[in-house]
């Protein structure tokens, strides 16, 4: 009795490993076939504009607000900490640093996720699940260069670019709350910043944050949408798949990234 | 006679379960196969499989001198520009107007000037009867509607092979002698080579030239309408003529009713 239930258990984390390794070698089946978007020029070219419209000009309004508030509150913590050492003035420097390096890359990847890429896998799954990748397929039509391509590169060119407007917009959130509302100098909040923020270590490094995880977060959209089950319950948890992972690879990988641009622990 | 496709030996199963069962037949250039059976017997399956979407688990399957089930991804691709398949569903790209549609096959696989796409289109249209319908939207069509728009798209490129799957169901009786019709017509004029799936027997052998029927993965006929007709399988003629009673049971396989509504 004992051995038999310990064999189904060995079985089932066999099965699960199994089933991951398949999970995983499929992703990867599936990226390198979406990297690229066939021939031509012109028509391909205009399909990725619409998702750069699609992805990126449809998600600004919840990014910049979003980056606004998050600028506001950078310098309203900053400054009560700051305050306790007499070291005001630098909340520029602060909330720059925190924005260019962790939280614009961060909060705008976890936000595309939760808008556009829940959005890209619930557009493929439920394209799946009305046959319309079928019938591309068979009119000799490849759904990964029509479809997916472009939208995975819509992703991964409009991501950095949210992430830059995010950063200047929680810039002069903070700027506002630090001068306009707590009084500090403002000569001060953009000098600080100035003299702090490198180029190549802060905005940089960065944007190249924002490009992994922008290749991450639109690679498992895409995947889940073409690997849903073709129902409405499928779709669903597609969509939530795509959420909970791409959140998570998100925070993970930006500990990775962070500990490599540091240069280690 | 020359065969555009043909399927050898082939055997397909779906989670365990045997869908098709060494099946072996030939799909005439030129001609109309109708390959009819009761539904869920894998006559759809055997449409994917013939146009590659699927692969077997034996056998082969041929199209035009090549083994699909061994071509590459973009050999494929290539063949398929060669087919069409019209889907049970229509399977409408639901974000394009009835025209765009259409024209999409035209403008992914042609250079054609845009007035020639919008002509052609037209035409096409015209002949499902629903040019007036061109900028309508897929929502806003009927079942019976999309599925003659999928019919009009499936034709657009002028295909050496094309599969019709379930063409008549939801049709209402003008629009099926109409569909009826053209299936034969397009087959003619346009000397194409069609697969006609349905279960919808007297619409099918009317303009089949050569019928398969399938029931539970096996064949169970094939000839001439006129020789099908005339078949003295019971299997066959209770298919063919709608008995209730004979050989082919209404249930879906199970355990004994008493058995499962009365446990003892």
């Amino acid at each position: 009795m004992m051995v038999k239930a310990l064999v189904n258990r060995v079985r089932f984390i066999g099965n699960g490993m199994l089933n991951i390794s398949a999970g995983v070698g499929r992703a990867a089946w599936f990226f390198i076939h979406v990297l690229s978007w066939g021939s031509g020029f012109k028509a391909p070219f205009k399909r990725l504009l619409q998702q750069v419209y699609q992805l990126g000009v449809l998600s600004l309004p919840i990014v910049l607000v979003a980056g606004l508030f998050v600028g506001m509150v950078l310098a309203l913590q900053g400054y009560h900490i700051l305050v306790g050492y007499g070291s005001q003035e630098a909340v520029g420097q602060m909330v720059a640093l925190s924005l260019l390096r962790e939280f614009g890359p961060v909060v705008t990847a976890l936000l595309f996720a939760g808008r556009a890429g829940s959005a890209l896998t619930a557009e493929i799954g439920l394209m799946k699940a009305t046959e319309q990748l079928s019938a591309m397929e068979i009119m000799g039509v490849d759904p990964f260069k029509r479809i997916m391509a472009p939208r995975l590169w819509g992703g991964v060119i409009t991501l950095p670019i949210l992430t830059v407007m995010f950063s200047v917009l929680g810039i002069y959130g903070g700027a506002f709350v630090a001068v306009e509302v707590l009084g500090i100098y403002d000569g001060s909040y953009w000098a600080n910043m100035q003299n702090s923020v490198e180029f190549n270590e802060d905005v940089v490094k960065g944007v190249v944050k924002s490009l992994v995880f922008a290749v991450v977060v639109t690679w498992l959209a895409i995947f889940h949408g073409w690997n849903a089950t073709p129902t409405s319950q499928g779709i669903s948890r597609a969509t939530t798949a795509t959420v909970v992972q791409a959140s998570l690879a998100v925070l993970a990988l930006d500990f990775i990234l962070t500990a490599v641009m540091l240069g280690g622990f | 006679m020359e065969n555009f496709a043909e399927l050898v030996d082939l055997s397909f199963s779906r989670d365990g379960r045997l869908i098709l069962d060494h099946i072996s037949l030939q799909i005439p250039k030129g001609k109309v196969t109708a390959i009819l059976g009761p539904s869920g017997t894998g006559k759809t399956t055997l449409l994917r499989l013939i146009s590659g979407q699927l692969k077997p688990d034996s056998g082969d399957v041929i199209v035009d001198g090549l083994s699909v089930p061994s071509l590459s991804r973009n050999d494929l691709f290539t063949l398929r520009k060669r087919l069409s398949l019209l889907f049970q569903t229509g399977a409408l790209f639901t974000d394009m107007s009835v025209f765009e549609n259409v024209a999409f096959s035209l403008r992914e696989h042609t250079r054609l000037p845009e007035h020639m796409i919008r002509d052609l289109v037209l035409l096409r249209l015209q002949s499902v009867g629903l040019r007036g319908a061109a900028h309508h939207m897929p929502s806003e069509l009927s079942g019976g509607m999309a599925r003659r728009v999928a019919l009009a798209r499936s034709l657009a490129l002028d295909p050496e092979l094309i599969m019709y799957d379930e063409p008549f169901t939801g049709q209402d009786p003008i629009s099926m002698a109409v569909l009826v019709k053209l299936i034969r017509n397009v087959n003619d004029l346009l000397s194409l080579t069609s697969v006609l799936v349905s279960h919808d027997v007297e619409e099918a052998l009317s303009i089949a030239d050569q019928v398969y029927v399938l029931s539970h993965g096996r064949l169970i006929g094939e000839g001439t309408p006129e020789h099908v007709r005339q078949t003295d399988s019971p299997e066959l003629k209770q298919f063919l003529f709608g008995h209730v009673d004979g050989p082919v049971s209404f249930h879906y396989p199970s355990k004994p009713l008493a058995q499962e509504v009365l446990p003892l």
